[in-house]
């Protein structure tokens, strides 16, 4: 596992500041990501923790550009290696998609086109990019096949995505994403649909190739468990905003923010035998009616007068960062 | 995403809501002004028209094939022309839409009726007779409408009673699918366990629990069937195998009116033509909004 | 293949069933003698029709003969034509045929583009106008627009012929009227106007496939891939929603054959849909018996056709059936 990286010690293959992506519906603007900024290194693996609804799905989208509406980027910046996507022409997202920065979705069973053939999905991402004869594309995709670990990958090249379990499913589309050898890989909660063996599988397998091409790793799970074996940095969401981030072992083993604090106590494998499971009080938040202040005030056991004003985010420690105005208050777990 | 947008809890009674949603679409309220004026054209025709044209006494062949706009020999004008006996081609349009519609209607309700009938004793019963009554069903439908209800009157001869005969032997089993479907779905849920374990009869358990639940895609099946029994018979009609020629409805006169308009005389196709239209685009745009609106996926 | 074999034998027992129905309708229904046998002729002159007719016999003896003699081609021969009816019929089918396949191939040229504007663009001008049109399409009487295009095409303007087939060319010893300048002439109102239905039906159906498809994560995925608009469309969202589109339009070749009849009367078209409404006028029953033969011999096959292009497009049916 590699220490956290002092903050600028390397040029972050990824930057991303004061992201903000608001969905615009008919009841009210939701803003699902509301002012996230985190970098992550060249070669590093930066895990995005939260909760359904905390927003961490649609950053992944807006860094990839794939925001549907009624969602939109509304403000920040995006920069890739310098570039900022947010201000990008679709022409040119389209050339780093795939290519430079690559998506794995979370659930394998639809991410594949039903209809057609594996080998037709996997060509045709060889022959986006870059100029490459029909036989060579093919003799790629084969290659990909093998080194996600699918069995007897020539033949079963022309097979229907229905054909392969859901596990080889998402192997698949992994090699979808390492065919171009990207700087950069964004990956969706990809095991959550997966048992946990085929999981572990998963996991052990992004881990080694990600290490051997030197590929930064975005890997967005609400499962603190996979980010404790595979993240060298980790960021926790909640309702749009990161409210703790740092290196691993640190956050894991003395979290600042009682949100964070909450999740961790929460994992039924940390309880004694026999005592009460713990849970966070409360509910997941309405982004449509935030309470004013610290989204997480609600539902916080230290919560105080002064959390009605809106925290930010500040260094406890190097590359330790908290956005609450009593992290002192958090015993470690 | 959607875990965080708790959706608001709706207090419009589901009529208003209904509405409201319906008038979402122009089309629809242009639909359903379409059909209000030619329902009351229908109704008031004998009043508005200036001549009964099925009366033979009225006619006179001297007053025949005039344009638009002619003076007629009993002294008003015929504002649509007149055709080759010498109709006003006004007068005309509103019997025959009262005959169109008519038979439309009536086939549709009937054969609504009976098929939703069939269809809700078949998803309850089920059994051998059940199957068969599917099978039949799927015969039927396998093959087109237009084709059956041809040979039907071919055997039957012309009449307006064949033709309803025919257009009810058409539709009765696309109601029956569509009750049937419903009935299966709703059958399943927990309110009609609830209502048996109450031991309620079975005909209050279908008639009053049953039956409305399945009625939104029946309504729109009946809907669009209304359009499709009108258009039938007159293209039926047309054809020369639908209504008597002394009764003659839209789809009559204009096939009266089809041999004149090479030589120029449009009229007497194009202006039924045009009513014809009108009433099944009414019957349409209506219905087309009524199927988005009523369904579970996306309406109400 | 088991299941084709089932689909084959199910298929058979429809025709055997249809046939009873065909043999009763027209046979039992009204009293043939009367239609045969002018009034003038004396009793022995109707015993001996009724005798080389078979008319005596009983129901199912005569049945039997009526299917004996179908399978042989032999559908009786036309009061009017004084031809076998099957001959008659056979006749016609070409005309008919170009008829109806032009309409489907109009719907499916015209319909899936302009579907496919309609969803990708669903705001707009022109996708909503189009989506209005496409009620108007199914909510105008065929037979009516059919008098409109003569009016407009051949009365006013003068562009095109108002009636009838255009010159002929042989193409496997069959008359085809498509394969002259003349022929298409000829041909482009009548098509158009039987297509007129489909269009509407195969533009609606496109569209709504298309607004299905497109929020799916496959095509989220595509996107994610950098695969250019072009190609997902083209493949990724054509190829998802062709399957429905395919089965209707099979499904709806029957109908257009069988609703050919009117705009073959409209135009004057010298198909079997002429011909039949020709034959039920003057009730010339074997033509009209050869011609329900035919239709559901027709109708069956067309099914048929379509269950197998079902499992052909969609590789998942095809696994089903075989697992």
């Amino acid at each position: 596992m590699m220490q956290a990286l002092p903050a600028a010690a390397t040029a972050p293959i990824l930057e991303v500041r004061d992201l903000r992506t608001h969905f615009f519906m008919r009841a009210g603007v939701v803003p699902a990501v509301d002012g996230v900024s985190f970098g992550v290194a060249p070669g590093e693996v930066l895990g995005l923790v939260g909760e359904s609804g905390s927003g961490k799905t649609v950053t992944g989208f807006s860094v990839m550009r794939l925001v549907e509406p009624p969602g939109r980027i509304v403000g920040g910046k995006i920069l890739f290696r310098g570039r900022d996507l947010a201000q990008l022409s679709e022409r040119a997202m389209r050339d780093l998609r795939g290519n430079r920065i690559a998506m794995v979705f979370q659930d394998p069973m639809t991410t594949l086109n039903p209809v057609l053939r594996i080998d037709t999905q996997l060509i045709e991402a060889v022959r986006a990019h870059g100029r490459t004869s029909r036989r060579a594309a093919r003799a790629r995709a084969v290659e990909a096949m093998a080194m996600v670990g699918i069995p007897q990958p020539e033949e079963r090249l022309s097979a229907y995505p229905h054909q392969f379990s859901g596990g080889m499913r998402q192997r698949i589309a992994i090699a979808i994403a390492l065919l171009h050898r990207p700087e950069l890989i964004i990956a969706d909660e990809p095991t959550t649909a997966l048992d946990v063996t085929i999981q572990a599988q998963i996991l052990a397998e992004v881990q080694r190739l990600a290490r051997e091409h030197g590929t930064a790793l975005l890997w967005i799970t609400h499962d603190l468990s996979v980010v404790a074996g595979l993240a060298d940095r980790v960021a926790v969401m909640y309702a749009g905003r990161i409210v703790e981030s740092g290196a691993v072992d640190r956050v894991l083993d003395h979290p600042r923010h009682p949100y964070t604090s909450g999740l961790i106590e929460s994992v039924p494998s940390r309880n004694r035998r026999g005592a009460r499971l713990r849970q966070i009080p409360g509910m997941t938040p309405n982004l449509l009616a935030l309470p004013r202040g610290c989204a997480f005030r609600t539902r916080c056991p230290h919560a105080a007068d002064a959390c009605a004003a809106e925290p930010r985010l500040t260094e406890t420690a190097p590359g330790q960062m908290v956005r609450c105005f009593y992290p002192e208050r958090v015993t470690a777990a | 995403m959607s875990a965080a947008l708790a959706a608001t809890a709706d207090d419009e009674a589901p009529f208003r809501r209904f509405a409201r949603r319906f008038a979402d679409s122009k089309l629809a309220l242009l639909g359903l002004a379409l059909l209000t004026l030619i329902l009351l054209a229908a109704l008031l025709g004998p009043s508005l028209a200036p001549q009964n044209p099925y009366d033979l006494a009225q006619l006179d062949i001297m007053d025949g094939r005039l344009p638009p706009g002619s003076r007629m020999g009993a002294g008003f004008t015929a504002w649509l022309g007149s055709d080759d006996q010498g109709r006003d081609m006004l007068s005309g349009i509103l019997y025959g839409l009262r005959i169109s519609l008519g038979v439309g209607i009536a086939s549709a309700a009937a054969a609504g009726l009976i098929g939703t009938a069939l269809g809700l004793l078949v998803a309850w019963r089920g059994g051998w007779v059940a199957g068969a009554i599917m099978r039949l069903v799927d015969l039927q439908l396998s093959f087109p409408a237009f084709l059956v209800a041809l040979m039907v009157l071919a055997l039957l001869g012309r009449g307006v009673l064949n033709v309803v005969l025919a257009l009810v032997l058409v539709e009765w089993s696309y109601c029956a699918r569509t009750a049937r479907s419903a009935a299966l779905a709703e059958r399943r849920r927990e309110y009609i366990e609830a209502a048996e374990g109450l031991a309620l009869s079975t005909r209050r358990i279908l008639f009053r629990h049953l039956l409305p639940n399945c009625l939104p895609p029946l309504i729109v099946i009946g809907t669009m069937q209304v359009a499709r029994a009108i258009a039938l018979e007159a293209t039926l009609s047309f054809l020369g195998l639908g209504v008597p020629v002394t009764e003659p409805s839209l789809g009559l006169l204009i096939a009266s009116g089809y041999q004149y308009m090479l030589s120029g005389q449009y009229w007497m196709s194009v202006y039924p033509g045009i009513a014809l239209l009108l009433a099944i685009l009414g019957i349409n745009l209506v219905g087309d909004q009524l199927r988005d609106v009523l369904n579970p996926r996306t309406g109400t | 293949m088991l299941w084709l074999l089932h689909r084959v034998i199910q298929a058979g027992f429809v025709v055997l069933a249809m046939t009873v129905l065909v043999f009763v309708a027209v046979n039992v229904v009204g009293n043939p003698a009367d239609i045969l046998i002018s009034p003038q002729a004396d009793q022995a002159e109707r015993a001996r029709v009724i005798a080389a007719f078979g008319l005596d016999q009983p129901l199912w003896r005569q049945y039997l003969h009526f299917l004996v003699q179908a399978a042989h081609g032999n559908l009786g021969r036309s009061f009017v034509f004084n031809q076998p009816a099957l001959q008659l019929i056979l006749q016609r089918m070409p005309a008919t045929m170009e008829l109806a396949v032009s309409a489907v191939l109009l719907s499916v040229l015209i319909g899936i583009p302009l579907g496919l504007l309609a969803g990708l663009w669903p705001d707009a001008l022109l996708s909503r106008a189009v989506m209005a049109g496409s009620i108007l399409g199914f909510s105008l009487p065929t037979f009516w627009v059919g008098l409109m295009l003569i009016m407009v095409f051949a009365v006013q303007l003068g562009w095109l012929p108002s009636t009838g087939r255009g010159r002929t060319a042989l193409l496997f010893g069959v008359p085809w009227s498509f394969l002259t300048l003349d022929g298409l002439r000829h041909l482009l109102l009548p098509a158009l106007n039987l297509a007129l239905f489909n269009i509407s039906l195969v533009l609606r159906l496109t569209r709504a496939g298309v607004r299905e498809v497109l929020p799916m994560d496959y095509i989220r995925f595509a996107r994610a891939k950098g695969l250019s608009p072009a190609r997902i469309v083209g493949v990724h969202v054509l190829k998802a929603i062709l399957m429905p589109i395919v089965t209707v339009v099979g499904l709806e070749f029957g109908s257009t054959v069988a609703f050919a009849v009117v705009t073959e009367s409209v135009f004057a078209w010298p198909g079997m849909g002429k011909l039949i409404i020709d034959s039920i006028g003057v009730l010339d029953r074997p033509v009209i018996a050869a011609y329900l033969v035919i239709i559901v011999l027709l109708f069956v096959t067309i099914n048929l056709v379509v269950d197998l292009l079902y499992t052909a497009l969609d590789p998942r049916v095809r696994s089903d059936e075989a697992g």
